[in-house]
């Protein structure tokens, strides 16, 4: 049960990331959630049954299923997070190009 | 040569074919005409030159919407234009129209005359494409309370006092929609004309697939869904 509103609320919070700008602390919060997860990683690694004990916590039976829930989350907004980089970018480019082909371009000819 | 306070605006991808044609119709009523070659692979650029256009060149393919906006900005850099027409290279609208357009555009005094094939002609036009465009035109008039008939048309023509309001940020075809939402948003005055569009080979074979209105809805509604929108 609890696991279920996690997962929701998750998804819920996919939709946040989309509209968020990029700001200092919006990426300072990103890379300590990031770190929080590789060490989570390694613990559940040298220890497996926490995973079990983990699962049992949110209510899911095993301890695999809820790494793949939490690998599915991690994917999503992994994802999501790359796709407002790869904009940005493109956003970028197509200004530099602008601002080049203005630059380099004839004038009126009369 | 009169219409010397209006230049034309060319987007122009791998239209080697076409261009010169276009802009040398173009040359005889118009004086000015700019086509922006959006990194063109062929000789575009240099034959729109040849054929008496100025010329602004994407390093890079960007995208038609990108390109015209590039066009936009060359025009409102230049105070001496009062006006703007925007124009297929691929040679589906008639210089006739853009001069009527003009002509209308100038008796009116409105912000933006936008060009319809529905209440005008439409040349060899495939079916399919028809049913795509009165559902996009049905999208248009839903989401900006427009009273358009014609959401898509390439050729309009734009009053210069009107480029600040409008600044196109999808490269892509989303751009025909981008700028009706922006007439809407920025309370800009328009009318209608009715244009013919002609569908010859070529410009089919150029023009956009049916399947890219997928595109342009996904990039409408991830623009909404965005911070930047």
């Amino acid at each position: 049960m609890i696991i279920k509103v996690l997962l929701i609320a998750g998804t819920l919070a996919l939709g946040m990331l989309l509209r968020q700008r990029a700001t200092g602390t919006n990426l300072a919060v990103r890379r300590l959630v990031g770190a929080a997860v590789v060490v989570l990683g390694v613990i559940a690694v040298a220890f497996p049954s926490t995973t079990v004990w983990a699962a049992h916590l949110v209510g899911v039976q095993r301890g695999t299923d809820l790494l793949l829930y939490v690998f599915v989350m991690t994917f999503l907004f992994t994802t999501v997070a790359s796709y407002q980089r790869i904009f940005g970018l493109e956003r970028r480019i197509t200004e530099l190009t602008r601002e080049l082909a203005l630059r380099a371009a004839d004038d009126i000819r009369r | 040569m009169s219409n010397e306070d209006v230049c034309i605006v060319i987007p122009a991808y791998n239209e080697a074919t076409a261009i010169s044609g276009v802009v040398t119709e173009l040359r005889e009523q118009f004086r000015h005409v700019l086509v922006v070659d959006d990194g063109s692979a062929d000789d575009t650029a240099s034959l729109a030159r040849a054929a008496g256009a100025a010329v602004a060149r994407h390093p890079i393919n960007l995208g038609a919407g990108a390109a015209l906006e590039t066009g936009l900005a060359w025009v409102a850099a230049r105070p001496e234009f009062a006006w703007v027409v925007t124009f297929d290279a691929d040679g589906q609208h008639l210089v006739a129209d853009a001069v009527r357009m003009l002509a209308r555009a100038r008796a009116t005094g409105v912000d933006i005359v936008l060009a319809s094939r529905f209440t005008g002609a439409t040349i060899d036009m495939p079916s399919a494409r028809r049913v795509l465009l009165k559902a996009a035109v049905a999208f248009t008039r839903l989401t900006t309370h427009l009273d358009v008939t014609d959401a898509h048309n390439g050729l309009r023509v734009i009053n210069t006092r009107a480029l600040p309001d409008l600044h196109l940020s999808q490269c892509g075809m989303a751009h025909a929609s981008e700028l009706t939402s922006a007439i809407s948003s920025a309370g800009l005055t328009y009318c209608e004309v009715s244009t013919t569009v002609r569908y010859s080979a070529y410009s089919q074979a150029k023009g956009q697939r049916n399947l890219n209105a997928v595109n342009v809805l996904f990039d409408l509604a991830a623009a909404r869904l965005r911070f930047t929108s």
